[in-house]
């Protein structure tokens, strides 16, 4: 039977809709919010979408199910009083220097208040000014502007599954910080920048790069280069009001834009995004032959790749050392430009466009650097380019159309759908599975792999034999796979990770959306442009080969080609905790020793070791000398338990050979 | 040193208790609470990554109840009610009183000999008292700040005596 209720007095029919909410925007009927995000959990803290509801009063529309018969009225005087009353209260202890604020083009509290004709704030300002927090490469925290939606802790916790920001303090000390009220770089983020993107104000922010570039350009000793990620042809288009279409002509503008800005030289990073599919394939391939490590995650999204180093050390060998396309352009860079464009190496500047916040992070490995200096110089996010080109004026819709410079702008269609979830998994298959070229519709028998879903599954027959293939998005879905792989680790031979939901078109460094519809239009867009380029496979890329000719001995696995294209992932410690002092000595330390009690250490019988170990320093007399702690996490899971005697770690560690440590340490 | 394993083998024995369950974090906070006196920074870290959830959320948690403190407490606790009851017979005169006796500073609630901590609460339920103060678990009603000095001049000779 219909379901229908009343809206205003139009009667509208609903089905599933999980809130009234959801049932009124189907009606084209825009009810303000702050902390609903249809991604999300409702929570229902900013009572923006309050409604009233015959005979039940007033409620808020995020957090009531539809039910048949209910009279809806969205707005009248008592509603639209309140609303108003809301958002001057939420103004009364807010940072308003919106006009400096980065988040002033896309911030939710200032359209807010214009749309409900707010003209004065009624209540007195009781604004606290806290520091800022600046110690991350990617996001700035301003607490002054935090409206406490919560938006940014529940997509960290329910759709990344990291947590690293968190409610703190209660009433009017309320406040949403890192554990410990630590800095974000001291905390378990990952830079992924999902919590900038949901922030409806200017409470997290990106970190800007853009003046350091400016300055780069505007100095006459200096070639700047600029290489643009695949993803940012798909959305920069959004800000301009170009349409999107197949990517082409936003791509095509955004060349004359940067050239006109001063870079001597426009790049396409799915040129390198071509060469981390030839490269990521053979390292592939070459596990299958040399019985390496399975799966194989993929490693170009670098929130995902801290995910892995933070929380599964113990799977570091699963990930490809295959540098992300960034990471790999920024070297390949380094080695022929000087040479190319004639410029001398301490001159070359290299700038890279990303839809990610993660990369300026990346950017800054060190292990992506050589003779001191950092591959790539600066990363710009989509939004910042966008900036850039309204800062100088250009009128971007009537840009000409550029193509971009040789040899590092040729790119395969395999490249460029690199910024869309499953892009990479599509890429390797085209590159694996066929070896000669192909037209569209051949490669378009791999597009199993596209799709919305956050854990995507297939099955593939390459050479005889099965591959089993997982495609995933949103860190929390990754979680969800390593769990499934703990259980039955050769459930998959290959998975590929974006951290972002949608991959890199949803990344944090591109223009704000909410819609999902924008998602969708992103993805399509990078698939059609896929459609109009010539090839589509990566190992056809005629100037990839050309690059491995000359400095990689002709073929990716090389040992230059090591060098050159692939870094180590490191364990990270998730917290910069110190260790707990189970026991000073109360004379000279001769000797440190640190068990670990992280989760698995204590699950393998840490605490029984730890008692031990203090018997036995009784026991030998060495308490005047022997500093004993407790570490959190040695972050060496699967080598359980762990003991540090001074220097070496001891994996698997009894308390004989503890003993047998200690005891040399001490004679 | 046996001091402080004992106190870390109690925080384990606690997390074995109460099954590692994250659902059970309000009473293993409490029980950790009374080991400590306090919640040690690390230890809420330790006990974080034992239940499996974020620190950024037991952070949040302890800092939410009044009954947590992230900060070493003093031996006794005085708690001083602010209720709508004890403020309008003057409550903030014994708040006062006790800041004068034991000589906190603004902003500072325990003494550097670590004696006593001076908490206020909104409502101890003894409104007929009022103005109505808590030394540990002693009541003491109908309070002026003469009472107040008293008392804790008594407290800490006592104290004297003890050492």
């Amino acid at each position: 039977m219909e379901k229908i209720l009343t809206i205003n007095n139009a009667k509208v029919s609903f089905e599933n809709e999980r809130n009234i909410l959801e049932v009124i925007r189907k009606e084209n009927i825009e009810l303000p919010t702050f902390c609903y995000h249809s991604e999300l959990s409702a929570y229902g803290s900013c009572r923006l979408c309050m409604i009233e509801v015959e005979g039940r009063g007033i409620l808020p529309a995020c957090s009531t199910p539809p039910e048949a018969g209910m009279k809806i009225k969205t707005n009248n005087e008592q509603i639209r009083e309140m609303r108003k009353i809301i958002v001057e209260l939420l103004l009364a202890n807010h940072d308003k220097d919106c006009t400096a604020c980065r988040k002033s083009e896309s911030c939710q509290l200032q359209t807010l208040a214009r749309k409900l004709g707010i003209n004065r704030v009624r209540f007195k300002s009781v604004l606290k000014q806290e520091p800022k927090d600046f110690s991350t490469y990617s996001l700035v925290r301003d607490p002054s502007k935090c409206v406490l939606c919560g938006d940014c802790v529940r997509f960290c916790e329910e759709i990344q599954s990291v947590g690293a920001i968190g409610f703190a303090n209660r009433g009017p000390n309320s406040t949403v910080c890192p554990s410990f009220g630590k800095n974000m770089n001291d905390s378990e983020c990952v830079y992924c920048g999902q919590c900038v993107r949901v922030c409806p104000t200017g409470a997290l922010t990106i970190k800007s790069e853009v003046s350091e570039v400016w300055n780069a350009l505007s100095d006459p000793k200096k070639k700047v280069v600029v290489a643009i990620a695949p993803a940012v042809r798909a959305s920069i288009g959004e800000v301009f009001g170009v349409p999107g279409e197949n990517g082409t002509e936003a791509a095509g503008k955004m060349v004359s834009a940067l050239r006109s800005m001063g870079f001597a030289r426009v790049f396409d990073i799915s040129f390198s995004a071509d060469m981390t599919i030839v490269e990521e394939a053979n390292e592939f391939v070459e596990r299958l032959g040399n019985g390496g490590v399975f799966p194989m995650f993929t490693s170009c999204c670098p929130a995902w790749i801290k995910f892995v180093e933070q929380y599964y050390p113990d799977m570091l060998p699963n990930l490809s050392s295959c540098r992300s396309p960034q990471g790999m352009f920024g070297s390949i860079a380094r080695k022929m430009l000087p040479e190319n464009i004639e410029v001398q190496k301490e001159d070359l500047v290299i700038v890279s466009v990303m839809p990610c916040t993660a990369k300026k992070f990346e950017a800054r490995r060190p292990e992506l650097s050589m003779e001191n200096r950092q591959d790539i110089d600066y990363v710009l996010t989509t939004q910042e380019l966008a900036r850039m080109i309204e800062e100088s004026g250009l009128n971007f819709k009537e840009l000409e159309l550029s193509p971009f410079d040789m040899p590092l702008g040729f790119k395969t269609g395999g490249g460029v759908i690199f910024g869309n979830s499953g892009g990479v998994t599509e890429a390797v298959l085209r590159n694996v599975i066929h070896n000669k070229s192909a037209d569209v519709d051949e490669v378009a028998a791999f597009d199993f792999v596209r799709g919305e879903n956050g854990i995507r599954e297939a099955t593939v027959n390459a050479g005889g034999k099965e591959l089993n293939i997982a495609v995933v998005h949103g860190l929390k879905n990754a979680r969800e796979v390593v769990r499934v792989l703990r259980e039955n680790p050769s459930k998959y031979d290959f998975v590929e990770v974006m951290a972002c939901p949608g991959g890199c078109i949803g990344g944090a460094g591109q223009p704000v959306y909410k819609d999902m519809s924008v998602r969708k239009r992103r993805t399509k867009v990078l698939y059609d442009n896929d459609k109009t380029l010539e090839l589509h496979k990566p190992q056809d890329n005629p100037y990839v080969q050309r690059v491995y000719d000359k400095y990689m001995e002709g073929k990716p696995g090389t040992h230059s080609a090591h060098e050159l294209l692939h870094a180590p992932h490191f364990n990270r410690k998730r917290l910069t905790e110190r260790p707990f002092p189970i026991y000073k000595p109360s004379k000279e330390k001769k000797l440190e020793i640190d068990v670990c009690f992280g989760t698995a250490c204590i699950v393998r019988g840490a605490q029984k070791l730890l008692q031990q170990i203090l018997e036995y320093i009784a026991e030998k007399d060495y308490k005047d000398n022997v500093e004993v702690d407790a570490s959190f996490c040695f972050e060496k899971c699967s080598k359980g338990p762990l003991v540090k005697i001074a220097d070496t770690v001891i994996e698997k560690c009894t308390i004989e050979a503890a003993k047998a440590a200690i005891d040399e340490k001490m004679r | 040193m046996e001091a402080n394993y004992s106190k870390f083998d109690n925080v384990c024995r606690i997390l074995e208790e109460n099954s590692y369950d994250s659902a059970k974090l309000i009473p293993i906070l409490q029980a950790v609470q009374e080991v400590y006196r306090y919640l040690p920074e690390e230890i809420l870290a330790f006990i974080a990554s034992s239940l499996n959830i974020s620190p950024a959320k037991v952070y949040g948690v302890a800092t939410f109840f009044a009954h947590f403190t992230l900060k070493p407490k003093g031996k006794h606790i005085i708690k001083v009610c602010d209720g709508t009851a004890c403020h309008v017979k003057k409550s903030t005169s014994l708040i006062d009183a006790v800041k004068k006796e034991l000589g906190l500073k603004d902003g500072q609630n325990t003494t550097k000999d670590m004696l006593f901590t001076l908490e206020t609460v909104s409502c101890l339920g003894a409104c007929g008292l009022a103005p109505v103060m808590l030394m540990d678990d002693d009541v003491y009603g109908q309070m002026t700040p003469e009472k107040v000095s008293a008392l804790l001049k008594e407290t800490i000779k006592s104290e004297g005596n003890i050492k």
